[in-house]
């Protein structure tokens, strides 16, 4: 009875907290390109969902071969730094200058050097998005015990025997974690380097939705396409996790 | 036989784990390295596995000459089993690393897991076993190479009294069964004196070795509750008094 309550809870929130915005707004007499209710966003999303759903989709796009080429990248920086000393500490602390760099500032760059607009949309969210890969599976790669470490030498185990048959398969839920993390920052890295060349005259995903409805003052649109982008948010935070959950329970189940 | 003549460690930050340990381990003896922790014997027994070198002396193996892989058994404080492997898998490791085939490789599996008595268990997932059966899943990746020396680090430490007991009177089973050389790390009087038949107690700080004894305790069911069990564990409680640095 009462998982069954808390299961319900935050759809009876959300519908409360809707009904009182709609009457706020509605008694307060706010017009819509100011705080549009959630009628009017409900008609907005009705009437340009082509348009909507084609820039979700151009997102999802870019965002989703961002985190297969983070996938990647972190996946192997992690393994060279736990290989060679020498390369983690040449290029860990280049990770890190990339990974604090705010996106918005070099997307401009990006843009201009990598010329595809698509693959430059990537290039961004990758930058976002990578060094979460990256920490986590290095983290997983240094957990491995010891113990396991000395049994794969006794029995004259190769570097890649022990990299293929012990460290990586040890640093799995660490990198599902990692993948989980990047998903959602992925997303977000998207989305700047959108708004930015979106500002530049190229056109692409929910960001130029977000900006096109916000020059033509259709404030109710652009609310419609900023809860596209949140729905997209949490899709994705929600799919990596069940992901990680049947992944870690099919490895380790009984 | 394999001798140690003059064997030191020093670690890199200058801590001496051992000096001048001189000791002769006979082909099927039973050893304990017994000592407080910190004394070296988990440091020796590395040394012994070839794990680690020694800063000084040297271990002479004899005319059967160094073990090659594969040829050291070594069971672990912790089970250490790969967790996404089930039983047969993790047991069957040493074998596949080294390249004997599946088709090779699992009767021998089978056999090793029957002979630490997990048979019908091949399958289970290490999650769903208890401790005490993960060491014995431990043990049995440790015995199906059929190594001449079986290592064991403090293998029971953490497993409860009842199953230690059990562990313990099933190790000296197949100690007797299979003629193996055991080297046994531990820190518990009572388990050095039950189980082997040449003791090494250690001291630390550097660790060397204090004295050796050779007890011989009756063989079966009355062997825990033997009086020369009990004598020789007042025995070595007053060794550790005499010796030990007040």
């Amino acid at each position: 009875m009462s998982r069954n309550v808390e299961r319900v809870a935050p759809f009876a929130f959300g519908l409360i907290a809707l009904v009182l915005w709609q009457g706020a707004v509605w008694v307060t007499h706010t017009p819509s390109y100011v705080v549009p209710g959630p009628v009017d966003i409900a008609r907005a999303f009705w009437e340009a969902q082509g348009a909507l759903g084609a820039g979700l989709l151009s997102t999802l796009a870019v965002t989703g071969a961002a985190l297969l080429s983070s996938t990647v990248l972190g996946v192997f920086l992690a393994v060279a730094m736990a290989a060679s000393p020498l390369f983690r500490s040449a290029v860990q602390p280049w990770a890190v200058v990339v990974q604090v760099t705010p996106v918005v500032a070099i997307a401009p760059l990006i843009i201009i050097w990598v010329g595809q607009p698509f693959l430059a949309l990537v290039v961004c969210a990758v930058v976002v998005s990578f060094f979460a890969i990256l920490s986590n599976t290095a983290a997983g790669l240094a957990a491995t015990p010891p113990e396991l470490m000395d049994l794969f030498r006794l029995n004259g185990a190769t570097r890649w025997q022990v990299l293929f048959q012990l460290s990586l398969p040890y640093a799995l839920p660490y990198f599902l974690t990692g993948l989980r993390l990047a998903g959602t920052l992925a997303l977000v890295g998207a989305v700047v380097a959108e708004f930015v060349a979106g500002s530049g005259g190229f056109a692409s995903g929910l960001a130029w939705e977000i900006i096109e409805a916000s020059y033509r003052l259709q404030i109710p649109r652009m609310f419609a396409a900023l809860l596209l982008l949140g729905a997209a948010g949490v899709g994705i935070y929600a799919l990596l996790g069940t992901l990680e959950r049947v992944v870690l329970a099919w490895r380790n189940g009984a | 036989m394999f001798t140690l003549s003059g064997i030191g460690k020093q670690f890199g930050n200058g801590t001496k784990a051992l000096e001048g340990i001189n000791a002769e381990i006979a082909p099927g003896s039973f050893v304990a390295l017994l000592g407080p922790s910190g004394c070296g014997k988990s440091t020796l027994l590395r040394l012994l596995a070839g794990l680690d070198t020694p800063s000084r002396g040297e271990i002479s193996w004899g005319h059967a000459g160094r073990p090659a892989a594969g040829e050291i058994g070594y069971v672990f404080q912790d089970p250490t089993l790969l967790p996404w492997a089930d039983a047969a898998e993790n047991v069957y490791l040493p074998l596949r690393l080294r390249g004997v085939s599946r088709a090779e490789g699992m009767p021998r599996v089978m056999a090793a897991l029957a002979q630490v008595g997990l048979d019908g268990f091949e399958h289970a997932k290490p999650k769903a076993l208890s401790g005490g059966m993960r060491m014995r899943v431990s043990i049995a990746r440790a015995l199906v190479s059929e190594p001449a020396l079986l290592l064991m680090d403090e293998p029971f430490g953490a497993l409860d009294e009842f199953t230690r007991h059990k562990l313990q009177d099933d190790l000296l089973g197949l100690w007797r069964r299979t003629g193996k050389t055991v080297v046994f790390v531990t820190h518990s009087i009572y388990e050095a004196a039950y189980l082997a038949n040449r003791i090494m107690i250690m001291t630390p700080r550097p660790g060397r070795i204090a004295t050796i004894l050779t007890p011989e305790l009756p063989e079966g069911a009355g062997r825990r509750n033997s009086a020369a069990y009990h004598r020789l564990v007042a025995e070595i409680t007053g060794d550790f008094q005499r010796i030990m640095p007040a």
